[in-house]
């Protein structure tokens, strides 16, 4: 007969220790292997330990509720055969060295089976036997290990030199992030060097841990005054959104065109003149989408100019730069004023009067322009166009299926003022001037 | 007197408190400093330094003494030394003094304005300083709370008369006849041994079942053996009482020892070395709302206390009370306070014992690696088998190494031997540089030096040693 020790295995990264919420077993049972010896609770998961083999329990770690450290003995268990080698503490006069393969991972619980068969007639009837099979879905991944570098020691602090720790703590690097490359995972300079250029997001995610951490961010300036018009806006005006698809396989064939034509002279087209070009057109048929709607005074401003602001993202956040009198400019005069403005607003020098003034927006999230926007219309306008991304879907022409190069637009509009007729109608002419370009042009 | 108005308020000068002086100064920051005494705290003028001046005299005392009397060092021959009290205090005043100058210098250069007197809070950023001209009031923006620890009296023994600390212990007129001890801690030791070595008839009393009992056995049974040579009677289990008359009009200390009879002790002097506790009062921390940890100013890992602006540092936040903590300490809430990011990370405070043969300790012992359940490997080489030992007639004590039993990270190192606390230095280092056993032995320690001992136990943790 020897002896086995169980030991309290690494139950996810990060744990040094875990709560004993319940024991399996009682001194003086017989286990089988795998019948569940305790179960133990980390911040993350409830965890069953197994037992590594036949045996008799004669030793357990202690009461239900206490803190057992990774890698402290928790059920001893007398087997037939040869039991556990005597404890690796190296003292005087022993040579043994185990040398601990960094890497390797640790198994839960010892792994060797005890030699010599099973003695089946020391159990006692089955029923006696505590057996219950494990749960497998119970230790969710708890159990297993990153394979990737040496193995960190859960529960120690990262092995770094000072140095090391203060450069992490300049940069706000949390160390237990970072993969060591030296003995014993040791984290070094180079470590550090690789992690900040790899970024955050390949921190080393060793199990998963919940993150506590809450960064304030103040809401001042451009951000807070975005934050204002947005909720007064989405408050005040009775938002509907209409969206339809529009083929632009025959546009883009023409932009191309264009473009290639043009060379290197001037700006590259996009779809946002074409698109601006075609909404001045359906505006001479709707003309109460460009309107300013002031709601204190029950008054609907309609202009005759069509001031098209387009939504750009800067890294200062949203403005909107205004295209003036988009009726009287060009398709290329269109595009020479969006590139324009875009740089100004940018680069932070557009004037106040060219980020105001419009009386119909186009919003434009470019390749995440996504299928469907929400676009929350511009105070006080009375609608705004979104552009989805273009995408090739397959299209029915009443033969077969074509692939055409499609692309979504999401539109909305004040209902208070704009009925869904009318917007229904303007969306639909800029579709028909968009599919067939050659119409916006006559 | 004109209010001062500064952005960083030192209250003490101890280690602690005019490292973070110097520092804050250094880092351009508008400092003042108070203290009632001579800069230096504790440990430059009643504590490390002259009892370190004391103990290195007895020791060269005794030392000739053995030489003289054939015992030690064959080949050497002189008279019997004596000793001349009032020559070394002066001597000893004399190295105080250079280095209390040397640290009023250093605040001076590093642009520190010193307030001399006691200070007192009003709120968290006013303090109210008695100098010997009137009240100085002083505004700061941070305040850094260094007022230090004291030694702890006994109810039964209270300090007065025959009954002294280690303060009055290091400040003697005359050496005592009959020194008892009460306390056989790291204090108590290193002064009763070097008074032993002078000459003195020394009694050490000890309640707890052991001496040192902040360290392991094995690490404090060559300092018990060298008290027995000594002729140190040490009393274990034992209460001091109080005191009472002797005879011929002499005192005693009445104790009741471990099997509950009593004795008498003659004594000159007793020195009660029952420990340090902080000064958390005194200087208006009522009118502070500050968070207690037990008998200390609770601090945070950057040294913050519950109260925004307020910083603690030093022995008055905790233990180990040492000066080399303080000091880290100071140095870190002036960066911090200066604007670097900083936070107290330290993996080892190493705590040296001056005893005779000295103690190091750095990390954990094998009882508190294990008490944390970790499987470790240890490795212990005793200086009998160094070369240098040998030639110093030091052979008594070992280096001991613990490491993580699964990938040989150093988690601890301690020393016992003569000479041993310069040791301390390198073992500080492994463990801050996160050594494991392979490291500290592949690196080559001069030959001949105790040091060699040290990569030796690594090997001897390995499994491989060489000399053993």
């Amino acid at each position: 007969m020897g002896e086995r020790i169980v030991k309290l295995p690494d139950v996810g990264e990060g744990v040094a220790e875990a709560e004993l919420v319940e024991w399996g077993v009682a001194v003086g049972d017989m286990v089988r292997e795998d019948a569940v010896l305790a179960s133990v609770m980390t911040d993350k998961a409830t965890v069953e330990i197994p037992s590594p083999a036949d045996g008799k329990v004669v030793w357990l770690a202690g009461e239900i509720g206490e803190k057992l450290a990774v890698g402290s003995p928790l059920v001893r268990i007398e087997v037939a055969g040869e039991g556990d080698a005597p404890e690796a503490e190296v003292e005087e006069g022993d040579s043994k060295t185990a040398a601990a393969e960094p890497g390797a991972p640790e198994k839960p619980g010892p792994s060797r089976r005890p030699s010599g068969p099973p003695q089946d007639e020391v159990f006692p009837p089955q029923e006696q036997i505590r057996s219950r099979p494990r749960a497998e879905e119970a230790a969710p991944a708890a159990v297993s290990k990153r394979e990737a570098g040496p193995a960190r020691r859960t529960g120690g602090r990262p092995l770094a030199s000072p140095a090391v720790r203060q450069r992490a703590r300049d940069a706000g690097i949390d160390l237990r992030q970072v993969q060591g490359s030296g003995p014993a995972g040791r984290i070094g300079h180079g470590d550090l060097d690789a992690f900040l250029e790899a970024g955050p997001e390949a921190a080393v995610a060793p199990g998963l841990r919940p993150d506590h951490s809450v960064r304030e961010v103040k809401i001042v300036g451009l951000r807070r005054r975005i934050a204002e018009r947005m909720a007064v806006a989405k408050s005040r005006i009775l938002h509907i959104t209409y969206v339809e698809e529009v083929d632009v396989t025959a546009l883009e064939e023409l932009r191309d065109r264009l473009n290639a034509s043009r060379g290197d002279r001037g700006p590259k087209l996009t779809v946002l003149p074409f698109l601006m070009r075609a909404m001045v057109r359906a505006i001479g048929e709707q003309p109460m989408v460009n309107a300013h709607f002031d709601d204190e005074a029950g008054i609907v401003h309609q202009y005759g100019g069509v001031h098209v602001g387009v939504a750009t993202q800067t890294p200062r956040g949203l403005v909107v730069p205004v295209v003036r009198h988009a009726e009287a400019r060009d398709l290329w005069g269109c595009a020479a004023e969006i590139a324009r403005l875009a740089e100004a607003a940018r680069a932070g020098t557009a004037s106040g009067e060219e980020l105001a003034g419009s009386t119909i927006t186009i919003t434009s999230l470019g390749a995440l322009g996504g299928l469907v926007t929400t676009p929350i219309i511009n105070r006080p306008e009375v609608a705004i166009v979104g552009v989805n991304k273009i995408q090739v879907r397959p299209m029915w022409d009443g033969h077969a299926f074509q692939p055409r190069k499609m692309m979504n637009l999401s539109s909305g509009f004040d209902h208070r003022v704009v009925d869904g007729w009318d917007a229904a109608v303007f969306v639909q002419r800029v579709k028909a001037l968009l599919e067939t370009p050659a119409m916006i042009f006559v | 007197m004109k209010d001062i108005i500064c952005t960083v308020l030192v209250i003490g000068a101890g280690p602690g408190g005019y490292v973070a002086a110097i520092r804050a100064g250094q880092r351009g920051l508008d400092t003042v400093l108070v203290e009632a005494a001579k800069p230096g705290g504790t440990c430059l003028n009643v504590g490390c330094i002259p009892s370190k001046a004391l103990i290195h005299a007895a020791d060269e005392f005794h030392r000739i003494g053995q030489i003289a009397a054939g015992r030690r060092t064959p080949g050497i021959g002189v008279a019997a030394p004596t000793f001349d009290l009032a020559a070394h205090r002066d001597w000893r005043g004399g190295v105080v003094n250079r280095l209390t100058n040397g640290v009023a210098g250093l605040l001076k250069r590093a642009g520190v304005k010193t307030v001399e007197g006691r200070a007192r809070f009003r709120d968290g950023k006013t303090v109210a300083v008695e100098t010997g001209l009137g009240t100085q009031t002083v505004r700061a923006e941070h305040v850094i709370i260094a007022t230090g620890s004291e030694p702890v009296a006994l109810p039964s023994l209270p300090f007065g008369g025959r009954v002294v600390s280690s303060t009055e212990a290091l400040a003697l007129d005359d050496l005592p006849g009959r020194l008892v001890v009460v306390g056989a801690g790291y204090i108590g030791l290193e002064i009763g041994t070097a008074y032993a070595k002078l000459g003195a008839e020394v009694t050490v009393v000890e309640a707890a079942d052991r001496i040192l009992p902040a360290y392991d056995a094995e690490l404090t049974a060559p300092v018990a053996a060298r008290l027995r040579a000594l002729g140190v009677a040490v009393h274990l289990g034992a209460k001091a009482r109080g005191m009472a008359g002797g005879e011929a009009g002499g005192e005693a200390l009445l104790v009741e020892t471990a099997d509950g009879t009593e004795l008498r002790l003659p004594a000159d002097r007793v020195l009660v070395a029952a420990g340090r506790r902080p000064r958390t009062e005194g200087w208006g921390r009522e009118e502070l709302v500050l968070d207690m940890d037990g008998p200390f100013v609770a601090i945070d890992d950057r040294c913050r206390t519950s109260m925004r602006g307020v910083y603690a540092v030093g022995d008055v936040t905790g233990e180990p009370m040492l000066a080399h903590r303080a000091m880290a300490q100071g140095e870190m809430v002036a960066e911090l306070i200066a604007g670097t990011k900083r936070a107290w990370d330290k993996v080892a405070v190493p705590a040296i014992c001056f005893t005779d043969p000295e103690i190091v300790t750095a990390g954990l012992s094998p009882d508190a690696a294990r008490a944390a359940g970790i499987e470790i490997r240890t490795g212990l080489f005793p200086f009998q088998a160094n070369g240098r030992a040998m030639t110093m007639e030091a052979e008594e004590g070992f280096v001991r190494v613990v490491a993580r039993a699964d990938d040989h990270v150093v988690l601890g190192i301690s020393a016992v031997g003569s000479g041993v606390s310069e040791l301390s230095a390198s073992f500080a280092l492994a463990l801050e540089m996160g050594c494991r056993l392979e490291d500290v032995a592949a690196t080559i320690h001069a030959h001949p030096t105790l040091g060699e001992a040290i990569p030796e136990a690594a090997l001897k943790a390995l499994g491989h040693p060489l000399h053993v």
